[in-house]
């Protein structure tokens, strides 16, 4: 029964879908096009600042636009790409069927997806948030913004933060309890790896934020007074809660990124990851120390010299291990036979803009230095070297990594690589330029710049690199559509990995392995071309290598039921989102929604008959 | 094509690099008049040139890495390496020495810049955050002015910074770095400018529509300069001369001014807006967004909404007589 379900297509497949790798499509779509829309924000944001003192956009507009552009990017274009490549690969990666909670990874999707459709709402409304994507406190407070627009941005974040922390959850118990017989923790995958410490980290940093924004929720809709000064209250408590959970969300973004390109190096330089363990407790500790470098982001706010100074210590302490992954990474490539495909073309480029931005990041670590260099464009170089050089990078090398695993067949690779090419002279030639002008003096978040203060010719720059970034999905898109048409053939493993993934077909049948393969070590694929580092590692040769998998299941396979379920309760959520936003009565009826989703879900049976 | 790119590139570097040398750049960091800015500075340099040494290193092996590297036809599969305890070592210690040079005279730095000024002579100057303007009170000498302060040379200047409102940040690039103001607390910064001019500055914390145009200007005098400006500008206004500008302080009275904006020694005493008394003398109009001459002022007046969108002053039914009788009488307030 499961298995036919799962092999029919049509909406209402997608609906009721719990298999992770649709649900990972559907997050990777939808997060795609959110990365369009918030690309064409910042797309207009450069426009009108191509000149001193242009009027394309208002004030108003540019501000919202600004706001829009950063929320979108963190939580509906970045997380939701992250949690794609989670849903795609993990699994794949630890032999198992699918994540342990399949339902609530459905639930996951859909109160992300309604929370960014929410959030857009505020467009046609013409209400759209205007405070930033940090929105600071008092600003954001009802006296100084009495729209709806803070409101819009505050619903959709709370709505979209309980489907990012039924994910983090989701991940870390998967990773925790699903992995395949053998497959102990220093065997698994740099990806698996990552994806563990990022969930641990979702779990730890939403908390804070979700305090904070309820707070806001209150303090604008109740008349409380969390941070209003007036009242005796400091406001600098926001940020706080803000900035508690905004680094971590740095890492979060950052360290799958990492996670990708240790898998995709290795399997391009056809040599082992150089200092496995090193690169995994590199992560840990990138993740550890990430929870303690918060007041980074508030140096300016005058907390005093004891308190910058131990920040600014901690903040350096990360530039550690941030090298160690770097020059890990190089040693892997040192004495490897290296295939620039257009996956390892991002890997590469990945750790040559990562390394800008991780300088430029020690700059600012000094809080001094910083004190000139916050809220300028400076900043916005730095953190844009760190998220697109970085992140999407990353998170476009493992697309052309997986993509044939996902679809079964192959992108262009001149194609590719025309993306590529484009993509990383677009990111020089629009945030380089930013170096300059913030150091000249510019500062973030302003709709116009005077004329006379010498900043024309990088903000000209800049503007054009903005096209370039435009023109860069060019190859993309014509790729995506020459593949749709007549892409060749994937098979199992066209690239020659060395991980658990390239063991089963592509695409990948919807209970993955036919049967669950035993792991004896790390990297199994290339165990006959592996010396291994010590007797107690590698055991018998040869009987460790999962088997080729029959398209056929030998033995049963028992796999979740589909469900609506997990898309009511997301409905009955998304309802008591609009209510709040004045209607007592939705919020009520969107509560009784939500209440028989709930309890519809906790007595629906998660197993049919057995599958054949 | 590759090596024409990286050619290209350079190029285009050495145009930045040129760009940012030369050339008037009145709010840049890397041009600093004073003690505190010249820190910072020089922190900065130091930091920068350990960052491009690092840089040139690992751009330098991993274009090695991408060149010899590179699979050939024929290669077989390379020896595989699990990793190396004393490599890793070794890029452990390097950087972690590189940050301890940082950290020391960044920490040195810290225990200057964030620590009140030890100068007891120094010049209190109240400033006070406003959507979109800043309000500066000399408590010594009995001033308040709006959007420009002077201050004298090679005198300590103690800012004690306060908000009416919303967070900003007090940012005057080539005399400090920034300082938030927050509603609730009163935040100090110092520092003893070291040479004359006009200082361009901006509110750098996101504070709402008109963000962008919170300008100010701090002028740095000679000491017998500064002592004129002080004391001409502790007197009330004087009442105006020519026949025209005695009209425009009838209009001014007899307007919705008076409710917001203050000319001490007037019936004006608004507080809600910048004080006006010596207006007349001051560079520019609407925090540092025109230059402060009779038809900029005029163009203010007839349409504050288009000059400056968003600010709370109304646009007052005026005609061009009683604007231009306005001008007169602003002008006058020196």
């Amino acid at each position: 029964m499961a298995m036919t379900e799962a092999h029919s297509t049509g909406i209402w497949s997608w609906l009721t879908t719990v298999d992770h790798k649709r649900i990972a499509i559907m997050y990777f779509v939808v997060g795609f096009a959110f990365l369009l829309v918030a690309g064409f924000e910042g797309q207009l944001i450069r426009l009108q600042l191509a000149a001193p003192e242009r009027s394309f956009l208002d004030p108003d507009l540019y501000n919202q636009l600004f706001t829009m552009h950063g929320t979108t990017m963190v939580f509906f274009a970045g997380m939701p790409l992250v949690v794609a490549f989670f849903n795609f690969v993990v699994p794949l990666q630890i032999g198992a069927r699918d994540v342990a909670f399949p339902r609530l990874n459905a639930f996951s999707f859909w109160v992300f997806l309604f929370g960014g459709l929410f959030l857009y709402a505020s467009v046609p409304l013409r209400m759209m948030p205007d405070g930033g994507w940090f929105a600071y406190m008092p600003l954001t407070n009802r006296e100084y913004s009495p729209g709806l627009g803070i409101d819009f941005y505050v619903l959709s974040l709370l709505i979209s933060g309980v489907g990012s922390i039924a994910g983090g959850l989701n991940f870390l118990v998967t990773i925790l309890n699903m992995r395949a017989p053998g497959m102990t923790f220093m065997r698994m995958p740099l990806f698996t790896w990552m994806a563990l410490i990022v969930s641990a980290l979702i779990l730890l940093a939403f908390p804070p934020f979700t305090v904070g924004l309820i707070f806001m929720l209150f303090d604008r809709s109740f008349g409380t007074h969390f941070f209003d000064a007036a009242a005796g209250a400091d406001p600098i408590l926001w940020q706080h809660l803000f900035w508690v959970f905004g680094h971590p969300e740095v890492y979060i973004l950052i360290l799958p990124a990492f996670g990708i390109v240790s898998d995709v190096i290795p399997t391009f330089s056809r040599k082992i990851l150089f200092g496995y363990p090193v690169v995994v407790f590199s992560g840990v500790l990138i993740a550890f120390l990430g929870f303690g470098v918060w007041v980074h982001h508030m140096f300016s706010v005058g907390l005093g010299p004891v308190v910058n100074a131990v920040f600014g210590g901690a903040t350096m302490l990360i530039a550690i291990p941030t090298g160690i992954k770097i020059f890990n990474w190089i040693a892997t490539m040192w004495g490897g036979r290296l295939r620039f495909r257009t996956a390892m073309l991002y890997a590469a480029g990945l750790v040559a803009t990562f390394t800008i931005g991780g300088l430029s990041g020690v700059m600012h670590s000094s809080p001094p230095a910083d004190l000139q260099q916050t809220d300028t464009y400076f900043v916005v170089a730095h953190f844009h070297y760190v998220l697109i050089g970085g992140t999407v990078f990353g998170l476009f090398c493992g697309f052309y990594y997986w993509f044939p695993k996902a679809t079964g067949r192959m992108l262009h690779e001149g194609l590719g690589k025309a993306h590529f090419w484009l993509t990383f002279l677009a990111l020089n030639v629009t945030f380089f330029p930013m170096h300059f002008s913030g150091l000249l003096g510019m500062p973030r978040r302003t709709y116009t710049y005077a004329e006379g203060l010498g900043l024309d010719i990088f903000n000209l720059i800049s503007t054009i690199g903005a096209f370039i970034f435009t023109l860069s999905f060019v190859p993309l898109v014509w790729n995506l559509w020459r593949t749709w048409r007549r892409g060749e053939a994937a098979g199992p493993n066209p690239w020659d990995a060395s991980t658990l993934e390239w063991t089963t077909a592509s695409p990948p049948p919807h209970y993955n392995f036919a049967e669950i393969p035993t792991v004896d070590r790390r990297d199994p694929l290339w165990h006959p071309y592996i010396e291994p580092e010590s007797r107690d590692e590698g055991d018998e040769p040869g009987g460790a290598v999962p088997r080729r998998q029959p398209d056929e299941p030998p033995e049963p396979v028992v796999m979740p039921n589909p469900s609506y379920w997990p898309l009511v309760l997301a409905v009955g959520m998304l309802l008591m989102t609009i209510g709040a936003l004045g209607s007592l009565g939705l919020t009520l009826f969107g509560l009784l929604v939500t209440a028989v989703g709930l309890f519809a879900w906790a007595f629906e049976p998660p197993f049919g008959e057995e599958a054949h | 094509m590759r090596r024409r790119a990286i050619a290209a590139l350079v190029l285009f570097l050495g145009v930045l690099v040129s760009q940012g040398c030369g050339g008037e750049y009145p709010q840049s960091t890397l041009h600093p008049s004073s003690d505190s800015a010249t820190l910072i500075d020089q922190l900065f340099d130091q930091i920068f040139w350990w960052a491009v040494g690092v840089f040139v290193v690992v751009g330098g092996i991993l274009i090695y890495v991408f060149v010899r590297f590179r699979e050939r036809p024929g290669d077989g599969r390379p020896k595989q390496v699990h990793g190396h305890l004393l490599l890793e070592v070794g890029w452990t210690l390097a950087p972690a020495l590189i940050l301890v040079a940082i950290a020391i005279p960044t920490m040195r730095a810290i225990f200057i810049i964030d620590r009140s000024t030890p100068d007891p002579e120094a010049l209190v100057v109240e400033v006070i955050g406003k959507q979109w303007w800043w309000e500066f009170r000399y408590p010594e000498l009995g001033i308040v002015t709006a959007n420009e302060a002077h201050v004298p040379l090679g005198r300590t200047v103690d800012l004690r910074l306060r908000s009416a409102d919303v967070m900003h940040s007090f940012w005057v690039p080539r005399l400090a770095g920034k300082r938030d103001l927050v509603p609730g607390i009163e935040n100090q910064l110092w520092f003893r400018p070291d040479s004359v001019g006009v200082y361009h500055g901006q509110c750098a914390e996101f504070c709402g529509t008109a963000h962008a145009l919170m300008g100010m200007r701090l002028i740095v005098d000679e000491p017998a300069d500064f002592e004129r400006w002080a004391r001409a500008n502790a007197e009330p206004a004087s009442t105006p001369a020519d026949a025209e500008a005695r009209a425009g302080q009838g209009v001014f009275m007899a307007n919705a001014c008076v409710s917001c904006h203050a000319v001490r020694g007037t019936p004006a005493e608004g507080q809600f807006g910048p004080d006006l008394t010596h207006f007349g003398s001051r560079l520019t109009i609407a925090s540092g967004v025109l230059e402060n001459t009779p038809e900029n002022l005029a163009r203010w007046l007839d349409s504050t909404q288009h000059v400056k969108p968003g600010n709370p002053m109304p646009e007052v039914e005026l005609s061009d007589a009683q604007i231009r009788q306005l001008v007169a009488y602003l002008g006058s307030l020196r």
